[in-house]
């Protein structure tokens, strides 16, 4: 089936089976930055933003997605450079699997959220899993990049 | 030192958050036809009938595999240096299947659809036999997991699958009887511990491509690219000259990855198809059909005098290794060989067990890696003894601990899977990670617990650990670094980066060795054609053993380029001088950049290029003190982690940020084995806590504060005075916080992990005036 | 899941009339449990363009359609000011927060699920769903419920009353399902006691409210008893999660938090 979904601002049309799954048509669409994990939206590295709003696409059908807007982390390429600095600078990138995910619902957080302190930034990204880093190291990085974003 | 010991970001890091493809399913083939495994759901059963005829006519289907497919080849799946000290007990298929999850046939085709359908269409009778589930009673069971005649070790390491062993072993120091019989206090203790999930975020994912020249070139996710391409070429009886291995960025291994996964039955498909092929193991898969961490029950005595010395350690251990022995004797080992010498004024120590065979999902490598369950039982049956003795649990450490220059008998008769080597302790800062760690935790203070409120209890609990960096005499690690024009280097790795930083670190201690910068060092690795040797990552050996190889490469090529301009200026070498950019002679000079682009170009031209090789010939320990604060609730069990102090000894730390990374990202993983990662069966053998929506890792809400810091300590064999990093954080964890737990409400909870449910349970047997 | 056809439905009327034309037809509601069935589906039937997607608040109550996501909810300021925010708070429990962007309102309710933190809460304040063929009926009535005929939750509506209330959701890591859940709430002077994830679906403790709301004065002697009646009540089960004998330990010190919490007793 065709749907009509608004990708990264581009107009696509895909052809869907029913229950095909966001995750492996914007995959099969060369998205990488949105990866495969859990299977059962437990780990948030699929996670993309469905009108703004973050979504797990592992657990959304792609017919859902049909004259809606999906934006990715190849959406949002200045903010992730940003974000990923601060995360260099932190030691918080390790395998790096699970940061495009992040950065995603970082922007997401922002645009809910005005000044988050430490407890609404581990609240919010609470779904977003990470096994290397044990959390501190990201935690840091993201606060100061809000500084930052902030200052200016 | 300029680049070394600087908290400079990673080489890698920025591209990944970007989302720029870089792991293997990122650089499949889009053609890859899709592997699926069709997966036994019997524990133990013979394959009796096995019919593909339906699957290979449904259109798509490109390839049927079963054990038909194969000849009997056995081999070891495990990722180790060869001949390894795992048995060789697999074959890529066989007619028995030996748990729930284990592959009894595969098929290839154009779609993931067509591939669950054919799967479907497979018809397989199974004989179905009975199981042996209880890890306790397999040693000797008239059951035998394995009665193949065609599989064997590769040189003793105690493997008698009659009796459903893979490995046993035993060592002993003085007479731990006598010892036992002479001391004033003993402590008697039996402790679980559970099989780990590693749940690394990027699931095993592997595809295969037949390039221009026939060469059958391999995309994996793993830890060992090296042993991947000699275990194919073994199994498939396939030159090894014809197989290229190539890592790409790995989301997470942890030693989940240092054995082959879906390499051979996706290898076996692009060779017999002649098409790319590829798998990705669902996370069901990676739960049921990967590795988990060996399950341990330590039978633990220990001997002290009443003026706190600690006289004697008795251990007997059961290790279940699950249906097939990756890992067995290793694993076995390392939990005595890097956790008992922390106490090495003893009389005597006897360590001895049996790693079984059971009908449960393979256990293989894991962070820690025996010394973690090992440091669980022996830290927390330390506290016993303090508790016993009435004496700090702190002091008991400083008194009976290990110290600079000192050794351990345990060294020369232990290494991994062989005997050790004689070591003295040239840096061991233990003393200043107690006593710091102790300071910032406030032990005096909080030590053994403060009531909060009418429900609330704090306390605090401390466990000291050790591990070691590379395997001294069998981890090779070699490096190659050419000089380019311009003035920058290629260094080319074998040493394989699953995240941990290993590309940033390397490239670190080449930058340093060469007089130059980080961005002028251009790292590649892990691809078995173009980087040299090296044994992957594990066994902590890659700051230490391919650091020194790096090092050396490093150290020979700045003299190579010495060499050169002493030919340009026609003087004697010694009589250059070289800061990294300018080489200076009397009234003569050159830069680097010219004189690279010289010996390009223009004149007496070469290509400057070195390979340099290391082995360890000691593995010198990084040591570390942990000590938890926590809350608990004592009407409910609920603990809450207020903060972890760790203080690590690795040596130099090549770049500080990254060496916390690791620690902290261990800490909160053996947090995760201590407190909250439950590993279910049911009563047929299925694996309940198959995914991770029941089996748990700490989330961002379960870790309040961290601290980490390191100890001015300098290894002198190591690079730059480093000492291995990657594992040390996992271990203090499970002790620490069952220590702790006892010192708030005075349970002593035995088996991991150790929810709220048990220490409820415990408080209220103790109410009832039991234990 | 795997699902055959696909159908967008443009009124609930149509979509009911699709609803039954076969019995494995379903109503997708956020999809966000549907990796975890494997049932084979003819049709799966989208309510997105029924409009059933609106928040009303009136004077007396505050009405969620059933596409309304949980996060939605989750954020609407008018439910934080109901008894302490009690409901907003178990949703807040749920997963993350992409979770909560696609589980709906609906699909939360219908499925009757053992484990939500989303009922619990709300039996514990005036509540009621509306279903396209039965009407509208309390909540706690709907959890019982047992119809020949397929329905579709239409609304779920929310009473503003003056009131207290506690929740409290006992798990193992920030993402894990409740291992037990307890609402307690008073208002106009009634207590109502809630327990979920027992591990069977969210009830109340009537016996133990019947003879709490009978008492002229809360004393701690009676908060003991009420919660010895409770626990004594309720069926309680062993899982994987936890075993029988710890989810009465929890619910007696969660009943009883609660109970002093709306009382304002001392502990």
């Amino acid at each position: 089936m065709k749907i009509n979904v608004l990708v990264n601002g581009q107009k696509k049309i895909y052809d869907v089976l029913p229950d095909e799954y966001l995750l492996d048509t914007l995959r099969a669409d060369h998205l990488y930055s949105i990866k495969r994990g859990c299977d059962n939206s437990s780990c948030g590295v699929c996670t993309v933003l469905f009108d703004g709003k973050p979504v797990q696409s592992c657990s959304m059908l792609s017919m859902k997605a049909d004259g809606h807007s999906i934006t990715t982390i190849e959406g949002h390429q200045d903010e992730a450079k940003r974000l990923s600095e601060h995360f260099g600078h932190q030691g918080a990138d390790q395998c790096g699997y699970c940061n495009s995910s992040l950065a995603l619902t970082v922007h997401a957080m922002k645009t809910e959220i005005e000044k988050p302190t430490e407890e609404d930034i581990k609240e919010y990204l609470v779904g977003n899993l990470c096994r290397c880093t044990g959390y501190e190291a990201q935690h840091r990085a993201i606060k100061l990049c809000l500084e930052e974003e902030d200052e200016k | 030192m300029k680049v070394v010991n600087h908290a400079l970001p990673s080489i890698d890091g920025k591209g990944l958050m970007m989302g720029k493809p870089a792991y293997s399913d990122d650089l499949a083939d889009p053609t890859s036809l899709i592997v699926k495994v069709l997966r036994s759901p019997h524990p133990y059963a013979k394959i009796t009938k096995i019919d593909t005829s339906k699957a290979s006519a449904l259109e798509g289907v490109e390839i049927v595999l079963t054990y038909k497919d194969f000849d009997r080849r056995p081999f070891t799946r495990a990722g180790q240096g060869y001949p390894e000290p795992s048995p060789h007990d697999k074959f890529v298929l066989d007619d028995h299947v030996r748990y729930i999850g284990d592959e009894a046939a595969a098929v290839a085709a154009i779609d993931l659809k067509t591939a669950e359908k054919a799967l479907k269409l497979i018809d397989i009778e199974y004989e179905v036999l009975e199981p042996v589930l209880d890890f306790e009673t397999a040693f000797e069971n008239k059951i035998l997991v394995h009665e193949e005649p065609e599989i064997h070790d590769m040189f003793p390491i105690g493997f008698d699958p009659k009796k459903n062993l893979a490995a046993a072993y035993h060592m002993h120091v003085g007479d731990v009887d006598k010892s036992l019989e002479e001391s004033e206090v003993i402590v008697e203790e039996s402790f679980y511990t559970q099989a780990q999930a590693h749940v690394m975020l990027e699931p095993h994912t592997v595809n295969a491509r037949i390039d221009y020249q026939g060469r059958l070139v391999i995309y994996s996710s793993t830890q060992t690219p090296i042993h991947v391409r000699r275990i194919i070429s073994q199994g498939l009886d396939y030159p090894l000259s014809k197989i290229r291995v190539i890592k790409p960025r790995v989301g997470g291994g942890f030693g989940g990855k240092q054995a082959i996964h879906g390499e051979m039955l996706v290898s076996a498909v692009t060779l017999r198809t002649g098409k790319p092929s590829k798998m990705i193991y669902t996370r069901k898969e990676v739960f049921e059909s990967s590795y988990s961490r060996h399950p341990m029950r330590f039978d633990l005595r220990l001997g002290a005098m009443k003026d706190g010395t600690l006289k004697a350690i008795d251990c007997w251990v059961v290790s279940d290794t699950g249906a097939y022995g990756e890992h067995a004797l290793t694993v076995f080992m390392v939990a005595a060989a890097k956790v008992f010498p922390l106490y090495n004024k003893v009389d005597s120590v006897r360590f001895h067990g049996n790693v079984v065979y059971t009908n449960h999902t393979p256990a293989g490598a894991y962070r820690g890696y025996g010394a973690i369950q090992g440091n669980f039982a022996l830290e927390s049956a330390i506290d016993m003894l303090c508790h016993k003795l009435d004496v700090d649990p702190v002091e008991f450490r400083q008194k009976n601990m290990i110290k600079e220059t000192e050794t351990s008998p345990i060294f020369k008769i232990m290494g991994e899977g062989t005997e050790g080597i004689e070591m003295f302790m040239e840096s061991c800062k233990l003393d200043y990670c107690v006593k710091r760690g102790s300071e910032l935790v406030k032990w005096k203070e909080k030590y053994p617990r403060k009531q909060i409120s009418n429900s609330k209890v704090k306390a605090v609990g401390m466990a000291i650990a050790m591990q070691g960096s590379g395997i001294p005499y069998i981890d090779m690690a070699a490096a190659t670094i050419k000089l380019n024009d311009d003035g920058f280097y290629n260094l080319m790795i074998g040493a394989t980066d699953i995240g941990q930083g290993s590309d940033t670190i390397l490239a670190q201690i080449a930058a340093e060795a060469l007089g130059t910068t980080l961005d002028k060092v251009i790292v590649y690795s892990s691809d078995t054609d173009l980087t040299p040797y090296d044994t992957g990552a594990y066994a902590s050996s890659t700051t230490y053993v391919s650091g020194n190889a790096v090092l050396k490469a490093g150290k020979e090529m700045r003299q190579m380029i010495v060499d050169e301009a002493a030919k340009v200026f026609k003087v004697e070498p010694d009589e250059v001088e070289y800061d990294g950019i300018i080489l200076k002679s009397g009234e003569q000079e050159i830069t680097l950049k010219d004189l690279s682009n010289r010996l390009f170009y223009n004149e007496d031209q070469k290509q400057l290029q070195i390979t340099s090789s290391y082995y360890g010939t000691k593995s010198p320990p990084p040591f570390m003190a942990g000590f938890v604060e926590i809350d608990l609730d004592i009407e409910t069990g609920e603990v809450d982690i207020i903060d972890y102090v760790s203080i690590v000894d690795c040596g130099t730390t090549i770049n500080p940020m990254l060496a916390k990374g690791q620690v902290e990202g261990g800490i909160v993983q053996g947090i995760g084995m201590a407190m909250y990662e439950e590993v279910l069966y049911s009563k047929s053998g299925q694996l309940i806590t198959n995914d991770m929506m029941n089996y748990r890792i700490p989330t961002r809400r379960e870790i309040h504060n961290l601290t980490t810091e390191f100890a001015d300590s300098y290894e002198k064999s190591g690079p730059y005075g480093a000492k291995s990093v990657g594992e040390i954080g996992i271990d203090t964890p499970p002790a620490a916080l069952a220590n702790a737990i006892y010192n708030a409400v005075g349970v002593r909870i035995t088996t991991l992990p150790i929810t709220p449910e048990k220490i409820l349970m415990a408080i209220k047997e103790l109410e009832k005036g039991g234990k | 899941m795997e699902i055959v056809n696909y159908f967008k439905a443009q009124s609930v009327e149509e979509a009911y009339k699709k609803l039954i034309e076969n019995p494995s037809n379903l109503i997708i509601g956020g999809g966000a449990w549907l990796r975890l069935s494997s049932k084979i589906v003819e049709t799966a039937i989208d309510l997105e363009h029924v409009g059933l997607n609106k928040i009303v608040e009136t004077d007396s109550s505050i009405e969620f359609d059933a596409s309304v996501t949980l996060r939605e909810l989750e954020k609407t300021e008018a439910l934080k000011k109901l008894f302490g925010g009690i409901v907003n708070k178990g949703v807040n429990g749920i997963m993350g927060v992409a979770l909560r962007n696609l589980a709906t309102v609906g699909g939360s309710i219908f499925g009757k699920y053992s484990f939500s933190d989303f009922i619990t809460p709300l039996l514990a304040m005036n509540t009621e769903v509306e279903l396209y063929k039965a009407g509208r009926m309390k909540l706690e009535d709907f959890l019982k419920f047992k119809s020949k005929e397929k329905d579709i939750l239409l609304k779920l509506i929310v009473q503003k009353e003056e009131g207290l209330g506690y929740y409290y959701k006992m798990k193992k890591t920030g993402l894990d399902f409740a291992v037990i859940n307890v609402a307690v709430s008073l208002s106009n002077s009634k207590f109502k006691i809630v327990v979920g994830a027992r591990p069977s679906l969210a009830a109340y403790a009537l016996k133990a409210m019947e003879f709490i709301n009978n008492q002229k004065q809360i004393t701690k002697e009676i908060i003991e008893e009420t919660v010895s009646i409770a626990v004594n009540e309720l069926k309680f089960g062993t899982n994987s999660k936890a075993s029988k004998e710890y989810r009465i330990e929890l619910a007696k010190v969660y009943i009883r938090r609660g109970l002093n919490e709306v009382t304002n007793n001392e502990n």
